[in-house]
């Protein structure tokens, strides 16, 4: 597969380490009421779906980049990638 | 006589003669030749056995779907089973055996199979050999086994070497018949980057095997010229003895290049073959057709091979099999090989044709409207029976019959990524569909297009437009007049009519009866059909044979062909080497070695090495006398405790951590908390998976405000700086912390032992004061050693004794070590390796890879208290589910024998004295052991239930796989030193 | 129809004609009270345990395309149950036991074949981890033994013993262990089922559940509803598309494994090894194939395919082996799709929608465990209770922390 990396173009996926759903990136509050509940189902549960998937490529033999690819789990087209910091930022991550 | 069956012309190089042999018979053949037909050409027709029934078989095709013609090529550790006889390069000197046959091919005792074959029909094993039930691997399946199979290996290791290689270009063209060379040639004066890759070593396809011509030339003389043309274009890179094998994502291939296997041996510095990795933007599939048979009774005898490989024979190759020769078919091309043969001398005796309108194109008695119904020769044909029009039956003699069933578009690599072909009706063959990898499309044969003038100008057109795709504009090229014929055809997939067998799978043994069998059990899906009779399994994977088995299986069940489908076309297109998917990534070449700083020392030391991970290490390091590695390592170990020993630590992960958000980061990474750490100060760190489970431990040094040094395990190294990349870049955003991992950075020796200090104070400058008042148990700084060179100094122990790490850039490691050693001489300063390293973190109860081995948890390792609750770490929150925190849950303890002669064992369970050894009373597991030279007996860290409330108490470690019992005392994982005096010293 | 040797001789002498279907292939009913959703290896093993083993009637397995078609019909064949952990170890013994008397039972010939498996050891952590899987098998009543490098050279002489990157140090063998014709697992399972009642439906595939407050009342197929008063999902592979018809997410990601056969050879491998430091593992099909397999792909994939990457991976793993495979063709590589759950080890289960149950989460595993799950779940079916070794098979145990994690590598699936 070829991954077409934001910052430095098509790179093979064999540089890339793959972790799976994007979802990954919303990591709860630890704070919260029912925060077992939802670090379970956020640590545990998966859509998987068969079809579109966004999910988390790390660039470990590259530059490091985190990125969110969205790839069809049933093709295997690849149909955008962004880094995970933005991805990340636009979720309203921060420190 | 030699090459009896030679006829003039070819494209042969008959200047040159090359010796060969066949079962240790001697043969000449010529440049050019393939040993088929070479054997061909010396009147050779038998040369294999079936797979099942032990069936004399000949060769079937001219080419790489070959069922029949399979031979052990070469010998030695060379030797290469179901080589097919039809690709294999005739080379000077080639030794070739046939297989599957004992004591000969001519005589087969295996053959009594067939005697039996009512008996043995599809599916029968699955009906017995169940009784009794232990004769099933004493007799049953050891005579199977020995039964089956083809070919045989040597098993001694492969002497060649392999390549691997990747390509970049904008359009692969597969296939250099008339289609792939319009195709490339088109894309090529276009400026386009091409490659053009055929299986064969004579480009052209099936131009070199007919007598078309292509304008003014004939057609393999066209070829010729265009392949000259191509090669001297810079931007196409001209690929022959290349079989493309398979269709992956996005634009990539993979294809073999068969470097030298048309050669005796490689030449030196030359590969075997290599495997091409090619990153295409647009791919052409221009593979042709393969021609299929017509099933009918006996036809699988020696001599009975596709009508249009008969005529490769004879074209190409300037042989023939025979000289009466039969054919059968439904459809016009048959008559093109009957004229082709006759144009060369061949008598045709009859041409056979089930159409009672086809028409006669040469000179040859047409037998229209009439079937073959049987045929006669044991080992070779000798002649058929052909039912007539009229009812009648007539005999024929004939050394050869060439069938027709028509063509089949090689549709394999358009559906390698499950994409399904189509049938079309009029040309009676399923052709690719809609659904093909992104970016190939076909053309030619292979997409249905079986005239010579359609496959020139569908190769150039469809190139064209996949350079249109890229912006790249490319011209159609001038079509030169060549041959037009339409299609005719009317599907004919078996005679019914018949005494013997009529075999669709010639390798794997299957009939038409077979296939009726299984509808008969109701194994009427293509799939169940295929696993069931094994049609289509064998080494050429059905290429001629799976249409006729799905054809009769559709005829059976009413339903169509097109809704029967195929079974699924799989990569590779044809069988590959494993060798050359391995390449150079074998023996000790298997993967990369990391080598420590160190490493030529420890050589120059005599060191024993070890492989951890991809490192080696230094295991222990003997000297002269010491005869058995414990008393190396209890030499090691001895001498460090009681002096100064040195140990390379490189390894050991490093991260550098920087940032004014650096603290902050690393307070949520550990389940400690790292915020309040000061400048110059270690601390050591858990690090906990988000699952509560324990992922890493490991030390963090804060050399400045901003500034930290983690270090990790060996093992966990490349996983935790990919999970605090994660955690930076994915969860925490905007915190102000950069990471680069340092482990190859930095050489980084411990050094260990009550004389450390005053060895190190040999080599740090004097500036810096290492006092234990100025550089006290878990201080760190930067200093410099040897008179300037920055180092840093870490004044940390796994041994448990006063300890300290020192580090320097990687470049000085080798330098350092030999300082170090030089420097220790007086405190005679002993190096030690990774055994005595584990044997004093034993003694010390520092847990390691077996004890943090993915399931333990804090608690586990008698850590829960550092996990803190009152911060955001990653881990805290799930870290306290109900199974993770149970009161009695295993806890780390120590373990020393009751009989101090006895030994602890890693992997031994416990058992609560006076309970069977049964799972159900176990009370955990012993995860590392070691012999103690310090304490003079053996012992041991282990997970027991409810560890920390039963020391004292005397279990029983049980080990029945090794038949060792011993009663061990739970003692505190601290063995030495408990109260960590040394440390501080 | 009973088959034996005598059957297939009185056949022979009067031309195949008596040999009778399989299996039958009945319109669906109106309602069933069992419907399994998944002709594979597990759902016709579910129906038939749940006919012979617990009096069920009226039991029926639904299959979307042909039966035996999933991961029972493209694995790599192996049986085995050297598994490390309390909560797998009785389970898949269980399994075991079960393939030893399964031919009689089921009265076909599927192969079953004790060839012995053998897990290589590299390393001295290896050595101890593996000492403490061996002692734990037998002490949950399996066979183990400990090789030492001479007793493997004997058996297994072609081996690379000499420069190997990561040295054969001994090994962990199973002699029990072995490998089965896949394909006749599935075939005898429906045959012995159908024999039993069970109606088999191919070409029917399930695109929805109906469910009324809180109960599965039957299943919507592709040929109309069915109504059932129990509902079974044996589907591993596509587990969650299928749940996600009712609405479920799973602890399950849907990952590629590729497997791999060469051509027929002369027998050279007498049973089955797997080489653990380089991700390979490999056995001789009774045909003469090498089959072989290695690591998932690792990502997340339904499409029953492959890469470049793993393929060469593997080859170079067989090859560091054995380094007289090379002139071995590859014959053929396919993929098939993995229930890769978040700790490695399946799932048997009810699920919180009532007459609704779950059997998933199998990884590459499934095939070997086909037997006793089949079993287990019919069990669990039948009496709305687990199986007593199929009881840490649960869907809370990833809320409660207890985790059945053989490999350690925590939640990410592609890891285990």
């Amino acid at each position: 597969m070829i991954i077409n990396h934001p910052l430095l173009g098509p790179r093979d996926a064999q540089e890339f380490t793959y972790l799976g759903d994007a979802a990954l990136i919303e990591r709860p509050d630890w704070q919260a009421e029912d925060a077992h509940r939802q670090f379970y189902e956020y640590l545990y549960l998966r859509d998987n779906p068969a079809g579109e998937h966004r999910e988390l490529w790390f660039h470990e033999q590259g530059d490091r980049s985190w990125l969110v690819v969205t790839r069809n789990t049933l093709t295997h087209e690849i149909t955008h990638v962004d880094l995970a910091r933005d991805v990340a930022r636009a979720k309203g991550r921060s420190k | 006589m030699t090459q009896s069956n030679r006829l003039t012309a070819g494209r042969i190089d008959r200047a040159q003669v090359l010796n060969f042999t066949f079962d240790g018979k001697r043969y000449q053949g010529h440049g050019g030749d393939t040993l088929a037909s070479a054997l061909l050409a010396n009147g050779v027709r038998l040369m294999g056995r079936s797979f099942k029934y032990h069936r004399p078989r000949g060769v079937l095709s001219a080419g790489s779907e070959e069922p029949n013609a399979l031979v052990e090529l070469r010998g030695g550790a060379r030797q290469e089973p179901n080589t097919r006889a039809t690709t294999a390069e005739l080379f000077d000197g080639l030794e070739a055996k046939s297989q599957n046959r004992w004591p000969s091919l001519a005589f087969d005792a295996m053959a009594i199979n067939d005697r039996f074959s009512a008996f043995l029909t599809a599916g029968f094993y699955y009906k017995t050999f169940m009784w009794p039930a232990a004769f099933w691997e004493k007799l049953y399946e050891p005579m199977i086994r020995r039964a089956a199979g083809l070919g045989s290996i040597s098993f001694e290791p492969d002497p060649d070497c392999y390549d691997k290689g990747f390509l970049h270009c904008d359009l692969l063209v597969i296939g250099a018949g008339p289609a792939g060379l319009s195709a490339a040639l088109t894309a090529g004066r276009a400026g386009a980057r091409v490659i053009l890759a055929d299986e064969d070593f004579l480009l052209g396809g099936r131009l070199n095997t007919e007598t078309i011509s292509v304008g003014e030339q004939s057609g393999g003389d066209w070829a010729g010229t265009i392949v000259a043309e191509l090669a001297q274009m810079p931007n196409v890179r001209v690929m022959m003895r290349t079989t493309v094998i398979g269709a992956f994502d996005h634009g990539i291939y993979g294809a073999v290049e068969r470097v030298s296997d048309h050669l005796a041996v490689p030449p030196e510095g030359k590969p075997r073959q290599i495997l091409w990795r090619i990153t295409s933007r647009r791919a052409l599939l221009c593979a042709g057709a393969i021609e299929r048979p017509i099933a009918f009774s006996d036809n699988d005898r020696p001599g009975i091979m596709l009508a249009g490989a008969l005529r490769a024979y004879v074209n190409r190759w300037a042989v023939t099999p025979a000289r009466d020769v039969v054919i059968f078919g439904n459809n016009d091309d048959a008559h093109r090989s009957a004229a082709d043969l006759l144009a060369r001398g061949v008598h045709v005796a009859a041409v056979v044709d089930i159409r009672a309108q086809a028409k006669p194109i040469a000179d040859y008695e047409l037998l229209a409207g009439a079937q073959v119904v049987g045929t006669q020769g044991r080992l070779g044909i000798r002649g058929v029976e052909v039912r007539l029009a009229s009812g009648e039956i007539r005999r024929i003699n004939c050394g050869a019959l060439g069938v027709s069933g028509g063509w089949n578009p090689n549709v394999h690599l358009t559906c390698h990524k499950r994409g399904r072909p189509e049938w079309r009706e009029d040309i009676a063959a399923f052709v690719p569909g809609p659904d093909g990898p992104a970016g190939l499309s076909v053309a030619g044969a292979a997409t249905g297009l079986f005239s010579t003038a359609s496959a020139l100008s569908s190769g150039s057109k469809a190139a064209a437009a996949a350079l249109r795709d890229l912006g790249i504009r490319a011209r159609a090229l001038p079509q030169p007049a060549t041959e037009d014929a339409p299609v005719s055809i009317t599907p004919f997939w078996h005679v019914a009519e018949g005494k013997g067998r009529a075999w669709l799978d010639q390798q794997n043994d299957v009939t038409v009866k077979d296939v009726k069998l299984a509808h008969q059990e109701n194994f009427r899906s293509v799939e169940h059909l295929k696993r069931y009779t094994t049609l289509g399994m064998a080494t050429d994977q059905g290429k001629t044979s799976n249409l006729g088995g799905l054809a009769v299986m559709a005829e059976l069940t009413g339903q169509t062909i097109a809704k029967t489908g195929t079974t699924i076309f799989r990569p590779p297109y044809t069988p590959v080497a494993l060798g050359v998917l391995a390449g150079r990534s074998r023996g000790k070449d298997f993967r990369p070695v990391r080598k420590t700083p160190s490493h030529k020392w420890a050589q120059e030391q005599g060191a024993v090495f070890v492989e951890v991970g991809m490192w080696l290490r230094a295991q222990w390091f003997p000297r002269p006398g010491e005869t058995h590695w414990r008393e190396s390592v209890d030499r090691e170990v001895l001498a460090t405790r009681r002096s100064v020993g040195i140990c390379d630590v490189t390894t050991l992960g490093k991260i550098d951590v920087q940032g004014g958000d650096a603290a902050a980061f690393l307070n949520r990474i550990y389940a400690n908390g790292f915020a309040k750490l000061a400048v110059g100060k270690v601390r050591y760190g858990l690090m906990l998976r988000e699952d509560g489970i324990a992922m890493d431990d490991g030390t963090a040094a804060r050399l400045a405000e901003d500034h930290f040094v983690v270090t990790t395990t060996t093992a966990n190294a490349v996983n935790v700086y990919r999970h605090m990349e994660f955690a930076r870049q994915c969860l925490w955003p905007d915190m102000d912390v950069q990471l680069i991992s340092t482990t190859e950075s930095w050489a980084q020796f411990s050094v260990a032992g009550p004389n450390s200090r005053r060895l190190l104070q040999k080599v740090v400058d004097p500036a810096f004061d290492l006092s234990n008042e100025a550089f006290p148990f878990m201080a760190c700084g930067e200093i410099t050693v040897c008179g300037g060179l920055r180092a840093r100094l870490f004044r940390i122990s796994f041994s448990g004794e006063l300890a300290y790490e020192i580090a320097v850039p990687t470049r000085y490691g080798d330098a350092m070590i030999r300082r170090l050693m030089a420097a220790g001489e007086e405190f005679d300063v002993v190096a030690y390796g990774t055994e005595a390293l584990g044997v004093m973190r034993i003694e010390k109860g520092h847990a390691a890879g077996n004890e943090l081995n993915g399931t333990t948890t804090a608690r586990n390792l008698g850590m829960a208290q550092m996990v803190s609750k009152t911060k955001d770490s990653i881990g805290s929150v799930l870290s306290e589910r109900e199974g993770l925190s149970e009161p009695d849950t295993l806890t780390l303890v120590g373990l020393r024998p009751v009989d101090a002669t006895q030994r602890v064992l890693a992997g031994a369970h416990l058992m609560t004295k006076g309970t069977v050894a049964n799972a159900a009373n176990d009370q955990g597991y012993i995860t590392s052991a070691a012999y103690s030279p310090n304490l003079g007996h053996s012992i041991g860290l282990a997970f027991l239930r409810n560890g920390a409330a039963r020391k004292g108490e005397v279990i029983e470690a049980v080990s029945p796989l090794t038949g060792l019992n011993v009663d061990v005392e739970v003692v505190s994982a601290h063995f030495i030193d408990p109260e960590g005096e040394r440390l501080r010293a | 129809m009973r088959y034996s040797g005598f059957k297939v001789i009185k056949e022979a002498l009067t031309g195949h004609r008596g040999w009778t279907p399989a299996w039958r292939d009945p319109a669906p009913q109106a309602e069933y009270d069992v419907i399994i959703i998944g002709g594979g290896g597990h759902g016709l093993a579910t129906a038939y345990y749940l006919a012979k083993e617990f009096g069920g009637t009226r039991i029926a397995v639904l299959e979307k395309g042909w039966i035996g078609g999933g991961n029972v019909g493209r694995n790599t064949t192996i049986i085995r149950s050297n598994y490390l952990l309390d909560g797998n170890e009785p389970f898949y013994e269980f399994s075991l036991k079960l393939w030893e008397g399964l031919e009689q039972d089921f009265n076909y010939n599927a192969m079953v074949s004790q060839r012995g498996i053998l897990n290589l050891i590299h390393t001295d952590a290896q050595r101890d981890a593996f000492t403490r899987r061996g002692n734990g098998m037998i002490l949950n009543g399996a066979d183990a033994e400990l090789l030492s490098v001479e007793q493997i050279r004997k058996r297994y002489p072609f081996l690379n013993f000499n420069d190997a990157r990561f040295p054969i140090k001994g090994g962990l063998a199973q002699h029990r262990g072995g490998t089965v014709r896949h394909d006749a697992v599935a075939w005898g399972y429906a045959r012995g089922a159908d024999q039993r009642g069970v109606d088999i439906i191919q070409n029917c595939e399930v695109t929805g559940f109906r469910i009324e407050n809180g109960v599965c009342k039957g299943v919507e197929t592709s040929r109309g509803f069915i109504a059932a008063k129990k509902v079974g999902c044996a589907v591993a592979g596509s587990s969650g598309r299928l749940m996600a018809k009712a609405g479920m997410r799973l602890p399950i990601e849907s990952h590629v494994l590729q497997a791999f056969v060469s051509e027929g050879l002369k027998p050279v491998l007498p049973g089955v090894i797997t080489f653990g430091a380089g991700h390979f593992y490999c056995s001789q099909s009774d045909k003469g194939g090498l089959v072989f397999g290695g690591d998932i792909d690792g990502y997340n994939s339904y499409a029953q395919r492959g890469n470049l990457p793993v393929v060469e991976d593997v080859a170079e793993g067989g090859m560091a082996l054995f380094p007289g495979l090379g002139r071995v063709r590859l014959l053929r590589m396919w993929g098939g799709i993995m229930d890769m759950s978040m700790d490695g080890s399946p799932i048997i289960d009810r699920t919180h929608i009532e007459g609704l149950y779950f059997n998933g989460g199998w990884c590459y595993g499934g095939f070997k465990a086909t037997p006793a799950s089949g079993w287990c779940f019919a069990h669990l079916l039948a009496t709305d209770a687990p199986h007593p070794v199929a009881t840490a098979y649960r869907f809370d145990r990833f809320e409660k922390g207890r985790m059945i994690d053989e490999k350690g590598m925590g939640a990410q699936p592609n890891l285990h």
